[in-house]
C-alpha cells in the first residue's frame, strides 16, 4: 500500500536523559542572554557557543571514545540535535562538522585524520565547510571540474568551489575533485579530500546573500597540496562517498526546524485567545510539524540500525522544507506586522529573517527537484 | 509483545488481506454502493475474529497490539471494505464486550440529535456520546432515517425512541484530556478515520503509479515524464506523512494525551486528502473520473472520511486554540510528547 513506512522509533532512556541535560544547558545560555533565539539559525556562526556545547559533551557523541566521542546512539544524537534547533541557538560553527564531515572522516578517513581532527570537532573547536558545488556543477554535481593531480606524497588541487557556507571561518573543507575520467556513468574518477584551509594556494571570497549576510563563499584552489592521508576512501570512490555524505546532510531535523522560533513567536504574537482563522492556521501548521517530527525520529531509528534511508530522508526533506517555507507565509497573514530587520521587535525581526532566508530552504542540501526525482526512482518510475 | 503474539498478529493480517483482496470485488462494492448491507461478507469478517482485534484477550478478544489492530482497519480501508469493521472493533474495546455483531459510534448534537451515523441502520448496537456521558444503545431503541455519504456508505440520522441503554464509563485516559464525552468519542472516531484515510491514500497512490506505468502517450509511459514523476513523488510524501502521524495516534490509544494525537492525525489526513486526490485524479485523467474505473471507490471514501468525526478545519482549530492558550514556549515539549513512539509491549489499553 505505502512503499515507504516510517516505523516509530522508541527513544532509549539515555536519549531522554540527554534531553534533560541539553535543555538545562540551553536554558542557561538563554538566561545568560548569550544568544537571541529569534535571530539564529543553524548557519549562524558563533564559535563561543560551539565551544561551550563541545565542552559540555554535546558534539560528536556517536563517535568512539578514542576519537573524542561517547559511543552514544544516533537516537541520542537526534534528541540533542532537535533540542538545539528548537531552541533557536547559533549552532552554525560546528554544525556541518558534527552532521556530516566528522561522520565522513570516521567512516572513510585515515587513522591520522581521525585522531587529529575528530576530537577537536567534538570539543567544538574545529569547523568544516562543504566543497561540492561549483559554478558549473549545482544540481548536476557529477559535472565538477576541480582537479586533483597526483604529486609526491599527496595531491595537488586546482579549481573552484562555490556556495561554501562559512568558508571564511572554517578550518577544513571536504572537497570533491576529479582525479580521473568520468566514464559512461559520469560518476567515475571522483575523489574526496580533507583540505586544511591554512594550506597555501587557497583563496576565499565572500558572497553576500539577499539578506545582506556573509555566509556563502567562493573558494579558489591553485595547486593546493593535500597529503595522501587526507584522502577519504579510495581514489575514484568520491561519488559513492559524496552520496553517503548527502544522506547525512538531508536526514536530520534541521530540514523542518530552521525557522521553528518563528512559530513560537507567531503563537505569542497571536496571544492566548486566537480568532478562528488564527487558530485554524496555527493548528494546521502544528499538525504538519507533528507528522514531520514523527518521520524524522523514524529516520534516526533507521540510521541507528545501520540502514541507509536515502529515499525516506528525501521525503522528509522535501516535506520539511515545504513546511519551513509555508511558515512565514502563514505568519504574515495572521499578524499585522511588517517584517523588519531594524529594531521593530522580535517578531518583526524573526519574520524578516525568515522571509529572506526561506528561498534557500529548498535549495541547500539538494534541490526540491532533485529530491522528487530521487523519490520517483524509489517508487519505480525511473 | 511475545513472539507468539507477533506470529498470531502476522497470521491474522495475512488472512484478513486474503479475505479483503478476494471478497471485496468491484461487483460487491458496486452492490453495496447505495445498496444493502453485505451480510455474507460480514459473516466472513466475523468468523475471522476481526471485530475483536482491539479487545484484550482477558475480555474475550484477540488483543492485538495497537499498531496491529489499527493496521487491520488500514488494510480494510485500502480495499475500500464496505463494512463497519473499525467501528465495531472500537465499540468492543471501549465497552469491554466481545460482541461481534456490527456496531457503530454516534455523537449527539446539543439537542440530542444523532446525525450521520455510519451504518446506523445496520448496527446491532450504537455507542452514543452525549453531554452526560456514553451509553450503549440497542438498535431496537432507535429509529433510523437513512442517508448515504459521498461514497454511498450508509450514514443514518438516528433518534432514540426509548431511554434504555447501558451506561459506559468514559475511560480515564480520555477523560484526562477532555471534560466532554462527545469530544472524547469524536477523537476516537477521528483516529479511526485517519487510519482509514492512510490506507486509502496508500491505495490511491498505488493505483496512480500503476496507471502512469501502463498508460502510454507520446510514445512512452506517463511515468517517464518528469512532471508526472514529481506529482507522484508529492503524493507519496503526503501519504507517508499520514501513515506516520496516524501511527502516532494509534499508539496513543489508552494513554492521556490521546486526543491531541488524534487531532493532529485527522488534521494532517484531511490536508493530505485534498492534495493526493487532486494528483491521482489528474494522472488518471478522464478514465479515473468515471464509474467504470475503480479509483472512485477510494477517492469518494477519502472525500467522505475527511469530513467525519471532525473535519481537518475543526481539529485545526481545536489544536490552534489549545496551543495558543499554552503559549509558544509550551509547544515544543508538547510536540515531543505527542509524537514520540511508545515501546511495544507497553500498550496501556
Amino acid at each position: 500500500m505505502q512503499q515507504f513506512e516510517f516505523t516509530g522509533a522508541v527513544l532509549p532512556p539515555a536519549a531522554e536523559a540527554a534531553r534533560g541535560s541539553i535543555r538545562a544547558f540551553l536554558a542557561e545560555e538563554v538566561a545568560a542572554a548569550r544568544f537571541q533565539p529569534h535571530r539564529c539559525t543553524w548557519s549562524s556562526f558563533d564559535s563561543g557557543f560551539s565551544q561551550r556545547l563541545g565542552a559540555a559533551g554535546f558534539i560528536g557523541i556517536t563517535w568512539p571514545e578514542e576519537y573524542g566521542g561517547q559511543s552514544a546512539s544516533s537516537l541520542t544524537r537526534f534528541v540533542i540535535t532537535e533540542e538545539i534547533l528548537a531552541a533557536g541557538s547559533p549552532c552554525g560553527a560546528h554544525w556541518i562538522a558534527d552532521r556530516q564531515s566528522g561522520p565522513q572522516i570516521l567512516r572513510h578517513g585515515s587513522e591520522r585524520a581521525k585522531r587529529e581532527i575528530l576530537p577537536r570537532i567534538a570539543r567544538g573547536e574545529c569547523y568544516f565547510g562543504i566543497g561540492m558545488s561549483e559554478p558549473g556543477a549545482g544540481s548536476d554535481l557529477a559535472a565538477v571540474r576541480t582537479r586533483a593531480e597526483k604529486v609526491e606524497g599527496g595531491w595537488s588541487i586546482s579549481g573552484q568551489k562555490i556556495w561554501t557556507t562559512n568558508a571564511h571561518h572554517v578550518h577544513y573543507m571536504i572537497v570533491l575533485a576529479r582525479t580521473g575520467e568520468r566514464g559512461e556513468s559520469r560518476h567515475e574518477g571522483l575523489t574526496q579530500f580533507v583540505v586544511d584551509m591554512q594550506t597555501p594556494g587557497i583563496e576565499v571570497r565572500g558572497i553576500r546573500d539577499m539578506a545582506g549576510n556573509h555566509e556563502f563563499n567562493e573558494v579558489f584552489f591553485d595547486n593546493c597540496f593535500v597529503p595522501d592521508d587526507m584522502v577519504l576512501g579510495a581514489e575514484g570512490d568520491g561519488w559513492a562517498l559524496v552520496t553517503g555524505e548527502l544522506a547525512f546532510e538531508r536526514s536530520g531535523p534541521d530540514r523542518f526546524l530552521s525557522d521553528y522560533q518563528l512559530l513560537v513567536g507567531l503563537i505569542d504574537a497571536v496571544g492566548p485567545a486566537p480568532d478562528r482563522l488564527q487558530a485554524v492556521e496555527i493548528g494546521r501548521m502544528v499538525a504538519e510539524l507533528a507528522s514531520l517530527r514523527r518521520m524524522s525520529t523514524s529516520i534516526a531509528g533507521m540510521l541507528g540500525r545501520g540502514e541507509q534511508p536515502v529515499v525516506p530522508a528525501a521525503i522528509v526533506k522535501d516535506l520539511g522544507t515545504g513546511f519551513e517555507q509555508a511558515l512565514p507565509e502563514v505568519a504574515r497573514r495572521l499578524v499585522d506586522c511588517e517584517p523588519s530587520l531594524g529594531a521593530e521587535g522580535p517578531f518583526a525581526e524573526a519574520l524578516a529573517e525568515t522571509v529572506l532566508r526561506a528561498p534557500s530552504f529548498s535549495l541547500r542540501g539538494g534541490t526540491r527537484e532533485i529530491l522528487r526525482s530521487m523519490i520517483a526512482r524509489g517508487i519505480g518510475l525511473r | 509483545m511475545t513472539d507468539t503474539q507477533n506470529e498470531m498478529a502476522a497470521i491474522v493480517a495475512e488472512q484478513a488481506e486474503r479475505l479483503f483482496a478476494g471478497a471485496v470485488s468491484r461487483e460487491r462494492l458496486e452492490a453495496a454502493d447505495g445498496g444493502p448491507f453485505d451480510t455474507q461478507l460480514w459473516t466472513e469478517v466475523q468468523q475471522m475474529g476481526l471485530p475483536l482485534a482491539l479487545l484484550a484477550e482477558t475480555e474475550g478478544g484477540i488483543g492485538l497490539a495497537l499498531g496491529q489492530a489499527f493496521g487491520l482497519a488500514r488494510r480494510a480501508a485500502a480495499h475500500a471494505l464496505q463494512l463497519p469493521l473499525g467501528e465495531t472493533m472500537i465499540v468492543a474495546a471501549l465497552t469491554s464486550t466481545p460482541a461481534e455483531a456490527p456496531a457503530t459510534l454516534a455523537l449527539a448534537k446539543d439537542d440530542g440529535a444523532l446525525p450521520s451515523v455510519a451504518w446506523g441502520g445496520d448496527a446491532a448496537q450504537v455507542l452514543v456520546a452525549d453531554a452526560q456521558g456514553w451509553q450503549l444503545v440497542d438498535a431496537a431503541d432507535v429509529s433510523t432515517s437513512e442517508r448515504r455519504n459521498l461514497a454511498g456508505e450508509p450514514r443514518c440520522d438516528l433518534t432514540r425512541v426509548a431511554e434504555q441503554g447501558r451506561s459506559v464509563a468514559v475511560p480515564d485516559w480520555l477523560s484526562a484530556d477532555t471534560d466532554s464525552p462527545v469530544e472524547a468519542l469524536r477523537a476516537v472516531g477521528a483516529l479511526l478515520r485517519s487510519v482509514q484515510i492512510s490506507g486509502a491514500l496508500g491505495r490511491a497512490v498505488e493505483l496512480a503509479v500503476r496507471h502512469a506505468t501502463e498508460r502510454q502517450q507520446f510514445g512512452r509511459p506517463l511515468s517517464k515524464f518528469q512532471a508526472i514523476q514529481h506529482m507522484l513523488a508529492v503524493a507519496t510524501e503526503e501519504s507517508a506523512a499520514v501513515w506516520a502521524v496516524s501511527d502516532a495516534a494509534a499508539e496513543g490509544w489508552g494513554r492521556p494525551g490521546f486526543v491531541l494525537r488524534a487531532a493532529m492525525a485527522k488534521s494532517r489526513a484531511g490536508l493530505a486528502t485534498g492534495r493526493v486526490a487532486a494528483i491521482v485524479h489528474q494522472i488518471h485523467a478522464a478514465m479515473g473520473f468515471t464509474r467504470e474505473h475503480e479509483l472512485h471507490f477510494t477517492t469518494r471514501r477519502l472525500f467522505s472520511w475527511r469530513e467525519e468525526f471532525g473535519s481537518d478545519a475543526l481539529w485545526d482549530e481545536w489544536i490552534g486554540r489549545r496551543v495558543c492558550a499554552a503559549g509558544g514556549a509550551a509547544l515544543w515539549p508538547q510536540l515531543v510528547a505527542s509524537t514520540t513512539a511508545h515501546a511495544t509491549g507497553e500498550d496501556a489499553a
